[in-house]
């Protein structure tokens, strides 16, 4: 069955925060290591993505606990998974096998779960393409502008590999998500068209997630919506959306006016909220979902889960509220001026 | 509710901004200087390096008014992949100029990637063609489409670059077919340029360039109309070099041919347009000759415009430009200088009128209305271009610069006079505001800049939000600026749509000030149907900006409004043919099938802790030593308005030293405060025996009892979600199992004298210090106390061993909501609260009027043990519940109301 037949259909539900399930196992730098990097020469701990290898176990069984909340798309857990990002640990050469193992796990627990509750509905792997922590639109250094801390190329490169991993791994998906930088994510979407023309594959289905950074309702690199998806409609994808920094309340408008304009379907996971005093996201999962459903029934989006701080249970809301609104009609694509 | 939008196959360009090119953008103008081959500026300073300089070539051009900014860096003396990479990322850092798309503009394909590279927008490549054949132009045009470039197509061939109508067609058409059936691309995404080549130069075969550039582009349009035609403008005029004022004479009668063949958009000095309908009569007819090769045989039309131009340049520039309207009225010279953009004479003629008319505003309804009238009129009819009209709103603003002074003077004198004769105490008050603002989307304001003038000139006090504001911003400061109208313009189609949005949005709001709708495109029936029915309080639409002076007039009257309001309304309804309103309502439960729906507890299977004592216990001086490890930190750098986790904000790259420093001294206070005994920690713990019912909780101590009352969420939740009240976590009356309910109320005292002493000192930075200090304590207090009470005091969870962090997260069993907060709401329980415990009496914390505690640094709550409490919001309630919890409360609905309005609808 494939995504497309079946967004047709139906909205589907993304899973919700890796981060926050992970913190809940307290791990530790041993832990992190596991056995394989006992010795390595610098701390890791934080290094989420890593667990793909060292904890297999903990990140398969998050992935169930989100697919038995009634998830139908999980995430591989490789925000970071790339040679430029894993550079923070030292770690750029394990950058394609962390999206093998990534991959692995996600494909492992749709397996064991499928095996445990038969006819469930098909469940997708979304391999995930994070921002990368260097921006090729913004200069990090205030006194010149014109300076990049990486450049395209080196953005295509990394993308490239990370990609080849998912692919190889077998996501059903590729995920460009938490854009920051619209530039960025032209660099991530270069590398698949070029790894598939390259491999003389079919291209899996792109799904692209922006980043609408405060209330300016622009992109970090301070795009407007309506700029951000005008510049990444080449990629012809699966989905367009917004995920992260805003809670659904705040990014209500926002994917209003991209189910306005977008020619794909349309995605949307928001964080639980905004942080509260203490920096929490404190919203309940049926407040979330209430927000979610809301908009599904205002026939905004096709795909709906959860960002920072969400947890099964929000999902679990989710995926109840909207499972029986009809999803947003893709648009017509008229062929004619006037 | 939802059926399928409909998305037009527009070419859709981005900078910062959108640039959707629809039909009715009528032309884009690309903005042509920041060229090394075309500006001789532009190239010295690439090629001194003075890139910073370069960039003020762009915004000149921005600013003129082009949409699209075309860089091109191809100079033997430079190294094109440098200089192209260098330029590209110092624009991105420009937001003035990175607004609009790029146009990359370069012979080698290898420049252009380079710009493609640094540049996040969607960019249209200028050009890649076959010239080298076919496998070359396939190869570039599928890297421009991994780019998500639009690409120009040159018409250029293996064997050359077209010149005639029917080569140019032709090889268009070939290259359309392997675009769009080999790569791929949209038709919308293609652009072709059929060579624009130099006329009147003497050789005869060139003299019907303009003519196949025209035709060839009408046969182009029309056999592939979704593609784009442009071409570099310039080039047609080439041989009248040095006579600029030909050549701008020429480009003018050459884009107005060719854009009504079908010509979308030109690389011009965006700066430098001339107005069709203003060019000299004889210059004007010759050079149509020129272009549309008329009366050319022999290249007599050539010779003729050639001797004009001799003629022409030999007066030289100043003589050439025609004075003669100089000697007109000064309506018709106002006129003049709006229309061609002259800023020479017009504080000088301005001044002029002002005298002549009897007040300063009719200089602005009368003659300069009149002139941007015409304007607007030239402007629909495809004669007048945005830079132009750009520059006519920049000779508008500097002759209402002249007038504004008296217009000043004179409203000042108004109001003095009302004053003197005592009249209405409104007007002292201030004078009514009203905010316009172009919708987001649409950059025109020429209109609402008239109608700001206009109202302004009327008395009333104008924040004009300027151009492609969101919504949001729109409403929130409308509402902070209590403003009395919102205005709204337009001149695009999409921005009807915008226009619905907003209204929605003040709906959803609940905001209940006026709306005016105004801008070219908006109409009293769009009005009607689509804008008036989502909004009830008042839409208006404004046909032009002399009628919203008396709109606004009528909004603002208490007598005139209801009338003119249910006039608009009933006239509105009439066009509103049979427009069904759909409304979709949120859903809640009844306030009895909320309560039919609670916490499911199996309580035949709980048994409660029965806490260690039960009345109350006072801690009159608690170790703030002790208190010390449970401070949460992160609240404290919020307090400081520094945003992240501790203990990670240390060691940030941007706020890392600050925190630091602002850490270190606030410990070093702490010090200080603990060893001097400076803040005293005081506080009250005390458990009762309690059961409920439905949602009151009802509690008994040695001598009374009390009802607590507790709300219920009302929101309609997944099938198996309760609805969840406090009042659920206490064991029923009907279940006969004993329960228990704590409460607590913690405070530091002893802040003032401290305060006091740093004000004296003029020690702002300790003052807010101690102040943020006083509040940590009081929160590590109710922390400590929590903790100890589920270990000790009520000692239902004796085995806890959790880190701080975890207590911060919340992981401990049982909870402590506070009365004020999500999960009870009602401020008013505090009273039940503190009696309970009498707090105010052992510890000294006053309740104020609105229920806040004093001292400031206070914290109080109910403590509940059941393993299966937790916080929640209680969210919205209904009325039904409302009027319930208002008689259990025995309390006047009126006031419950009050209470309540953040949880009501």
């Amino acid at each position: 069955m494939s995504i497309k037949k079946e967004l047709e259909k139906r909205i589907l539900v993304i899973d919700g925060a890796m981060g926050t399930m992970i913190q809940r196992h307290k791990l530790t730098e041993a832990d992190y290591r596991g056995e394989r990097f006992a010795n390595w020469h610098s701390d890791v701990k934080g290094n989420n993505d890593l667990l793909c290898i060292t904890q297999p176990e903990i990140i398969k069984g998050i992935h169930k606990l989100y697919l038995a909340a009634g998830a139908d798309i999980i995430e591989t857990n490789t925000f970071s998974s790339t040679v430029i990002a894993m550079a923070d640990y030292d770690m750029q050469s394990l950058a394609y096998e962390l999206n093998v193992a990534a991959a692995k796990c996600a494909k492992d627990a749709i397996k064991d779960f499928t095996a445990e509750n038969p006819g469930t509905g098909p469940k997708f792997v979304a391999g995930a393409i994070g921002p990368l922590n260097k921006t090729l639109s913004l200069s990090p250094d205030v006194n010149n502008p014109g300076f990049r801390a990486v450049t395209f190329d080196e953005v295509v490169a990394a993308y490239y590999e990370q990609i080849k991993g998912l692919v190889d791994g077998g996501v059903d998906v590729l995920l460009i998500e938490t854009i920051f930088d619209t530039l960025n994510a032209k660099g991530a979407i270069y590398a698949a068209k070029q790894y598939f023309r390259d491999q003389n594959k079919e291209e899996l289905p792109i799904m692209i997630s922006g980043t609408i950074t405060d209330a300016s309702g622009r992109t970090l690199s301070g795009q407007t919506l309506e700029a951000f998806y005008t510049s990444v409609m080449h990629a012809n994808p699966l989905s367009v959306g917004l995920n992260c920094a805003l809670g659904a309340a705040e990014m209500r408008s926002h994917i209003e006016e991209l189910s306005s304009i977008a020619s794909c379907f349309t995605s949307a996971y928001p964080n639980a909220g905004l942080p509260n005093a203490m920096g929490e996201y404190d919203e309940q999962p049926h407040e979330t979902a209430h927000f979610i459903e809301e908009w599904a029934e205002q026939g905004f989006v096709n795909i709906v889960g959860g960002c920072c701080g969400t947890t099964p249970d929000h999902i679990k809301h989710i995926a109840d509220n909207v499972r029986k609104i009809q999803p947003r009609p893709l648009p017509v694509l008229e062929t004619e001026l006037n | 509710m939802s059926s399928a939008i409909h998305i037009k196959p527009f070419l859709r360009l981005s900078g910062l901004e959108p640039l959707v090119v629809r039909p009715e953008t009528n032309f884009v103008n690309v903005g042509e200087r920041t060229n090394v081959t075309g500006s001789k500026k532009f190239a010295r300073l690439i090629r001194e390096n003075k890139f910073e300089e370069a960039l003020s070539v762009a915004r000149q051009q921005v600013e003129s008014g082009a949409q699209v900014l075309d860089v091109n860096m191809d100079d033997a003396m430079l190294e094109g992949v440098s200089a192209m990479t260098t330029f590209m990322n110092l624009i991105q850092s420009e937001p003035d100029i990175a607004r609009i798309p790029i146009m990359i503009d370069s012979s080698k394909f290898e420049i252009i990637q380079a710009g493609l590279k640094c540049v996040q927008g969607r960019c249209i490549v200028n050009s890649i063609s076959m010239k080298e054949g076919e496998e070359k132009f396939i190869e570039q045009a599928f890297i421009c489409k991994a780019f998500g470039a639009a690409v120009i197509v040159m018409a250029f061939d293996e064997v050359g670059q077209a010149d005639t109508k029917q080569r140019k067609v032709e090889i268009c058409k070939r290259a359309y077919k392997i675009l769009t059936e080999k790569v791929g691309f949209a038709p919308q995404d293609i652009i072709f340029d059929p060579n624009i080549f130099a006329i009147a130069t003497g050789i005869e075969e060139h003299n019907n360039y303009a003519v196949d550039f025209i035709e060839a582009t009408r046969e182009i349009k029309q056999a592939m109309p979704l593609t784009k035609v442009s071409g570099g403008v310039s080039n047609v005029s080439f041989s009248f070099r040095g006579n600029d004022h030909v050549r701008e004479a020429i480009h003018a009668v050459f884009l107005y041919h060719a854009i009504k063949a079908g010509m979308d958009m030109g690389i011009v000095n965006a700066g430098q347009l001339v107005v069709y309908d203003e060019i000299e009569p004889t210059l004007r007819q010759l050079c149509e000759d020129v272009i549309l090769n008329h009366n050319n045989d022999n290249n007599e039309a050539t010779e003729k415009l050639i001797i004009h131009a001799e003629t022409v340049k030999a007066k030289g520039k100043v003589e050439v430009k025609d004075e003669a309207w100089r000697n007109d009225t000064v309506e018709k010279r106002l006129s003049h200088s709006l229309v061609n953009g002259i800023t020479d004479y017009i504080e000088a003629d301005t001044e002029e009128a002002r005298l002549k008319y009897p007040t300063p505003l009719e200089v602005i309804e009368g003659p300069l209305m009149d002139g941007m009238g015409i304007v607007g009129d030239l402007f629909g009819a495809g004669k007048m271009f945005l830079p132009q009209v750009v520059k006519s709103a920049r000779v508008m603003k500097k002759s209402v610069a002249v007038l504004t002074p008296y217009i000043e003077a004179e409203k000042e004198e108004r109001k003095q006079a009302h004053l003197a004769a005592g009249t209405t105490n409104s007007e002292a008050a201030g004078a009514a505001k009203i905010l316009l603002a172009t919708v987001k989307g649409d950059v025109h304001d020429i209109g609402k800049n008239i109608v700001g003038v206009v109202l302004g000139c009327n008395g009333y006090d104008i924040i004009d939000m300027g151009v492609m504001v969101p919504a949001d911003k729109i409403l929130e400061t409308a509402q902070r600026e209590k403003v009395d109208i919102i205005g709204l313009s337009g001149l695009i189609t999409p921005s009807l749509d915008e226009m619905v949005h907003i209204a929605k949005e003040m709906k959803r709001r609940g905001m209940s000030l006026p709306l005016m709708i105004g801008g070219a495109t908006t109409s009293r029936i769009h009005t009607a149907v689509k804008i008036a029915p989502e909004y009830e309080e008042g839409v208006v639409h404004v046909l032009d900006a002399s009628r919203s002076v008396t709109v606004a007039g009528s909004l603002l009257s208490k007598e005139q409004k209801p009338e003119f309001l249910n006039g608009i309304k009933e006239e509105y309804v009439t066009l509103k043919h049979g427009f069904d309103n759909k409304k979709s309502i949120k859903s809640y439960l009844s306030y009895a099938e909320a309560l039919q729906n609670k916490v499911k507890i199996n309580w035949s299977e709980h048994t409660a802790q029965t806490p260690t004592f039960t009345g109350t216990k006072v801690f009159n001086d608690f170790d703030l030593a002790e208190l010390r490890p449970f401070i949460d930190w992160k609240p404290f750098f919020i307090a400081w308005e520094m945003h992240g986790n501790f203990p990670e904000i240390l060691t940030d790259n941007v706020v890392g030293k600050e925190a630091t420093k602002l850490y270190n001294d606030a410990n070093a206070l702490i010090d200080t405060i603990i060893k001097e005994k400076w803040l005293t920690a005081k506080g009250t713990i005390g458990f009762w025996e309690a059961s409920s019912e439905d949602d009151t909780v009802e509690v008994r101590t040695e001598k009374e009892v009390f009802s607590l009352s507790f709300l219920r969420q009302q929101i309609k939740k997944a099938a198996d979600q309760p609805n969840i009240s406090l009042a659920d976590f206490i064991a029923p009356k009907t279940s006969s199992k004993k329960d228990f309910i704590g409460a607590f109320a913690v405070t530091i005292d002893g802040i003032e004298k401290h305060i006091a002493a740093f004000e004296a000192n003029h020690d702002d930075y300790n003052k807010i210090m101690l102040q943020a200090l006083a509040d940590r304590f009081a929160e590590a207090f109710a922390e400590a106390l929590h903790l100890q009470t589920r270990k000790e005091f009520w000692g239902y969870d004796k085995d806890e061993s959790l880190s701080n962090e975890a207590l911060i997260k919340e992981q401990y069993t049982g909870i402590r909501p506070a009365p004020g907060y999500p999960a009870c709401p009602d401020h008013t329980e505090k009273y039940k609260l503190f009696s309970l415990l009498n707090a105010t009496e052992t510890i000294g914390i006053e309740l104020t009027e609105s229920l806040a505690m004093y001292p400031a640094s206070s914290v109080c709550g109910w403590y509940f043990s059941n393993p299966k409490s937790q916080y929640f919001g209680v969210g919205k309630i209904q009325r039904d519940q409302l009027e319930a919890y208002a008689k259990t409360k025995n309390m006047p609905i009126a006031e419950a109301e009050r209470w309540l309005s953040p949880v009501l609808e």
